[in-house]
């Protein structure tokens, strides 16, 4: 596994910050926020590389860095520490060919866009550069991520919003569980926190605008003094491989997918649902595909956003299916501290139920002082809470109305 | 070494992250520095901006060595 989030660059430099209470919800200094309403993001901490700062130079060569959107190096430094991790680094034509990419994004090169857009307008087209295309492109992180490591199964790339991560996880382990791939290279990479997204995202309402001062208090989902997201950045990817092939060759394995679900609301752009049926029915799908029941699962990490209307109603999904299996269920979202990381949220969040199995601990729900609703369900304020975490669920939810879950399971 | 021999330099080393030794009269783009056809589009367009030049295509098709770069400028450039 492989993760670059805005508490740390590496899985155990994030998770353990994460399990800390620590936030990574800053004020913006480096572009221009005077005319947006939201001044503040969860930036990837830059630094030479070492005490889980992220250094760029090491992962990618700095002029082939010139040519890329940052989600592409996100994407590079997650998926090497990932393969890293798995110890999977073929060399054999068959071993490349049985080995696929399927790393996606939400939005892509947007800030490589702006900066083109303006060049073409001040400069013309001869100055736009023979790179922009090809570095902008959301399926270039995985093409980038093959042509270093060598991976020649399916390349491929989704592109479900904030349901990205998800979705290429969950569609990576089918093209293994359908043969098309031993060992799949999954994930998510996002780096827009640039004026337009900046300035997008607060036109369609969905930042968080009254915490500019005290940015670790942005991100709360289910309090009641939520009042939008904050943008996060950074990328998730895991090694995901068939059964056997990881056991015969003794690899790492954190945890086993077991399912999968997907479904569509068929109502808004932005909105979710109100009655929360697109939650619903996917994570039902998920836990149909597990064979399992609500009461398996112990640990639920959420979409939970922090805005409105979405936190409530996955709430309300969620407690409409599980029933009365919700008394044991705890539930967090991990928004609250990394903020929301767009196309690659799923994936890091993926990588957090499996942690969470790994060491029997729930992460925190940070900023939650007031819940809005009233639940029997653990929502793991402020602290991390250790617990039996066998079986976890993750939900995805995006623009467009599109949904993502899965279910992980320790294996024995 | 002329002026206009210096910018090249500069600009080969600055987009091709080659060591500055190896940019020699007679190195290929391609064969020498490791530049691929995206890399010669976007060398030929920094020339143009450093030197505030117009490259058409069919004169940028020749352009293949440092050499061949540098005496091009120099002709085409007060």
């Amino acid at each position: 596994m492989g993760l670059v989030t805005p508490l740390g660059c590496g899985v155990e430099a994030t998770w353990r910050n994460l399990l800390d209470g620590k936030n990574g919800a800053r004020k913006i200094e480096d572009f221009d926020v005077s005319d947006i309403p939201c001044k503040i993001a969860a930036r990837v901490p830059r630094g030479d590389g070492s005490d889980g700062t992220y250094n760029p130079d090491q992962w990618m060569e700095p002029k082939e860095q010139r040519k890329v959107d940052e989600f592409i190096v996100y994407a590079m430094a997650a998926a090497e520490q990932a393969l890293d991790d798995a110890d999977w680094h073929p060399t054999s034509y068959e071993d490349q060919a049985a080995s696929g990419v399927l790393v996606g994004s939400g939005i892509g090169g947007l800030y490589g866009i702006e900066q083109a857009a303006i060049i073409l307008k001040e400069k013309g087209a001869r100055r736009v550069s023979p790179f922009f295309i090809p570095g902008r492109l959301i399926n270039l992180a995985s093409g980038y991520i093959s042509i270093r490591h060598g991976l020649k199964g399916p390349n491929h790339a989704v592109v479900t919003a904030c349901s990205t991560g998800a979705h290429a996880i969950g569609d990576a382990s089918r093209l293994i569980a359908l043969g098309d791939a031993d060992v799949m290279v999954a994930g998510g990479a996002e780096a827009s926190v640039c004026r337009i997204a900046m300035a997008g995202f607060s036109a369609c309402r969905a930042l968080s605008t009254g915490f500019n001062d005290e940015p670790e208090r942005a991100s709360r989902p289910y309090d009641r003094d939520r009042d939008g997201f904050v943008m996060g950045e950074g990328a998730g990817i895991v090694v995901l491989e068939e059964y056997e092939h990881a056991k015969a060759r003794g690899a790492k394995i954190y945890a086993e997918i077991i399912g999968y679900g997907l479904s569509g609301d068929a109502y808004h752009i932005t909105a979710p649902s109100e009655d929360g049926d697109g939650a619903y029915r996917c994570m039902k799908a998920a836990m149909t595909r597990a064979g399992i029941d609500p009461s398996d699962i112990d640990y639920v990490n959420a979409h939970g956003t922090s805005t409105p209307l979405g936190d409530e109603i996955e709430l309300g999904a969620l407690t409409r299916l599980f029933g009365n299996a919700v008394g044991k269920l705890s539930m967090s979202s991990t928004k609250s501290a990394i903020g929301h990381l767009l196309g690659a949220a799923g994936a890091v969040e993926a990588v957090f139920c499996a942690l969470a199995i790994r060491d029997n601990v729930a992460p925190p729900t940070l900023n939650l002082d007031n819940p809005s609703v009233t639940t029997e369900i653990d929502l793991v304020p402020h602290k991390a809470r250790e617990r039996e975490i066998n079986v976890a669920l993750s939900n995805s939810f995006g623009f467009g109305g599109t949904n993502a879950s899965l279910v992980m399971r320790r294996v024995d | 070494m002329s002026d206009i021999a210096e910018r090249v330099k500069k600009i080969v080393v600055e987009h091709l992250g080659v060591e500055p030794e190896k940019v020699t009269e007679n190195a290929s783009f391609i064969d020498d520095l490791g530049a691929d056809s995206l890399d010669t589009v976007e060398l030929v367009m920094a020339f143009e901006e450093e030197f505030g030049v117009e490259i058409p295509d069919d004169a940028a098709e020749t352009i293949l060595t440092v050499g061949d770069a540098v005496r091009f400028l120099e002709k085409n450039t007060e």
